[in-house]
């Protein structure tokens, strides 16, 4: 290590002193900062804000991330393509299997393989769990971060039914890891369709549950409503997608407007929209896309078909030389990958567009003018994984 | 499909509709507004839709797509480096080559969809919402001082992954005011996704799990039954 000469020497404290000073609440000509995070209970791991006030409103703010990037678009690169999933696992860690899901597609859409019926079906089923697993938990989250410590329990006690289920095909409570490029690791275990319909009206009446405790809740609708409010264009406009842009009044679901290979097409579900655009009106989206999905579990479950799980894939896998973006409709929003091919046993580069990342890119916009306790409201009805935002 | 990587639109693609109404007239509206700054286009009936701008008109590109042609929805931008790694996939310890590789030759960089000219190359994803619709745009940027204009005036949500393209791949979006780092700290050196700079976790020691799986005796390569072990 080379040694510092005394002026860079005090370059480097009055460094540490700034980050130091930026640390604490600090009253200066032009307002006030405030600062929240790397580590704060409302961010869900370790995103920075920093957010210059005047009195109790926000004039401007800053969004700092970074702090888990672990790089996944450089590791895929070294992977080879049944390893990729192991690592994309731990994009969204709420709702793991859904992360698998794009990755494995777009490679089979350039091995041009057909998956068989009912590896779409079961697929199709976990994706959707993922989803449940996932919202549950952002709707007793939400309710922590706005002081209701209830709902939080509930949503852990009642997401256990869903990682039951996840867990007796996967082996995998939170990374099953599971999917593979033409079909599926295993078949579905013996009575678990009986249990997963079963968990479903649990999951069911957790919404009813949620809906009365939560969202009819006059201090949650005091806190939520008119807060945060994104128009639909300024929405498409940054790339917020899932309940975040539905809730914008956008009606734009690619689970029913794209033709992505799951069997989504099987089934009838209605996708929700709130013309608000505010913090109540993505909260109440979620909720709904809660009960949708138990809807789209409950019918696979009776229409699911024999027939094998896997395609016929070569044993060392090689993807022909091109280029997919395959996006699908996540937990959180749009999920995709573009995955370039140069023919060889691991992509040459894989570009990874996560929700989180756009969805948290509208917020430096978005805290502009308001409160200090709205900020709590709006992060947490945006609704991000840090994991998602960093990669 | 490995060998219309270089073609146009016109490569006919197998068991696929041969034609793709839509993005065939997604193509004609952008190719009537932007002229000769279409360089190259490559239609996947059903799957996709590639289009190589010249890098001149990257900005007002992002103009025509959104409010031309309806695709208000963004979706990202990043970039690609052609370049083959020098480190292969680290199969090898560092001890076994010489260190550091030599560098590949440019000609090694072979560009992939819509063709390309340069090493690296600036790929950015549209979509038209409430449809299967998207736009996959792309622009070479020169090797030495990778410079393009940037789409913040068009699609707010492009500041960010500006600032990502530019620390990852070290281009410079010009009229973008904010290209801090995003992910890296901020005195960070290097572009870590350009295919030179080394994983250095992997320089360290190398990853057990490169071993690919011997075929079972008695079978051929390309058969086997899926089965990953």
């Amino acid at each position: 290590m080379t040694l510092l000469s005394d002026e860079q020497q005090l370059a480097y404290m009055n460094a540490q002193a700034a980050d130091g000073r930026i640390n604490v609440e600090l009253e200066t000509d032009d307002g006030m900062t405030l600062n929240m995070g790397p580590q704060h209970p409302a961010t869900h791991g370790t995103l920075r804000l920093v957010a210059r006030l005047d009195g109790e409103q926000v004039i401007s703010a800053d969004v700092l991330c970074g702090y888990m990037h672990r790089g996944y678009e450089k590791l895929c690169e070294v992977r080879s393509y049944p390893q990729v999933t192991t690592l994309v696992n731990r994009i969204d860690w709420l709702g793991s299997f859904a992360n698998e899901v794009p990755f494995i597609l777009a490679a089979e859409q350039l091995m041009e393989i057909e998956v068989p019926d009912r590896a779409k079906w079961i697929r199709t089923i976990l994706f959707e769990m993922s989803r449940l697993a996932n919202i549950s938990l952002f709707i007793g989250d939400l309710s922590l971060q706005l002081g209701a410590q209830t709902p939080a329990f509930l949503a852990f006690r009642d997401r256990e039914f869903v990682l039951n289920q996840i867990e007796a095909v996967t082996g995998g409570r939170f990374h099953p890891n599971f999917d593979r490029i033409g079909g599926l690791k295993d078949d579905l275990p013996k009575g678990w369709i009986a249990d997963t319909k079963a968990a479903m009206v649990r999951i069911r009446e957790f919404c009813d549950l949620m809906d009365a405790l939560v969202l009819g809740n006059e201090i949650f609708q005091m806190r939520m409503r008119g807060v945060g409010i994104i128009p639909a264009d300024l929405a498409l406009s940054y790339g917020l997608s899932g309940a975040n842009l539905r809730g914008s009044g956008v009606d734009w679901d690619l689970r029913r407007d794209s033709n992505i290979g799951l069997a989504y097409d099987q089934v009838d579900f209605k996708v929700w929209t709130h013309p608000d655009g505010d913090s109540y009106s993505r909260s109440w989206v979620r909720v709904q896309e809660v009960r949708e999905a138990t809807k789209i579990i409950d019918q696979l479950c009776d229409s699911m078909p024999g027939g094998p799980i896997m395609a016929k894939v070569p044993r060392i896998i090689k993807v022909p030389e091109g280029e997919a973006y395959v996006a699908t409709e996540n937990p959180l929003g749009e999920m995709g990958y573009y995955l370039v091919s140069k023919g060889d046993t691991g992509p040459f580069r894989v570009k990874i567009r996560s929700a989180s990342f756009n969805n948290i890119s509208i917020v430096p916009w978005l805290l502009k003018g308001v409160y200090v306790p709205d900020i709590i409201a709006i992060l947490g009805s945006l609704y991000f994984i840090l994991g998602d935002i960093d990669r | 499909m490995a060998d219309d990587a270089t073609t146009t639109d016109d490569a006919p693609v197998e068991d696929a509709p041969a034609t793709d109404e839509g993005r065939e007239a997604v193509l004609a509206e952008l190719t009537e507004h932007l002229g000769d700054a279409v360089v190259d286009s490559l239609i996947k009936p059903g799957l996709g839709l590639w289009v190589r701008v010249a890098n001149e008109a990257w900005s007002e590109t992002a103009e025509v797509v959104r409010h031309k042609a309806g695709f208000r929805f963004f979706d990202f931008i990043s970039a690609v480096d052609w370049l083959p790694s020098p480190y292969g996939r680290y199969e090898d310890a560092t001890v076994d080559v010489p260190w550091p590789p030599p560098m590949p030759d440019r000609s090694q960089a072979v560009p992939g969809y819509t063709g390309g000219d340069t090493r690296l190359q600036v790929l950015a994803s549209v979509a038209k919402p409430g449809t299967d619709l998207r736009i996959h745009l792309k622009a070479d940027v020169a090797d030495d001082d990778p410079r393009i204009g940037t789409w913040i005036r068009t699609y707010a949500g492009a500041a960010w992954h500006e600032r990502e393209a530019h620390e990852m791949f070290g281009i410079t979006f010009e009229g973008n005011p904010d290209l801090r780092h995003i992910y890296l700290p901020t005195e960070f050196e290097g572009h870590p996704l350009r295919k030179e700079f080394p994983l250095l976790a992997r320089v360290v020691k190398p990853w057990p799990g490169i071993v690919d799986v011997e075929p079972m005796p008695g079978e051929d390569e390309a058969e086997g039954e899926g089965d990953e072990g």
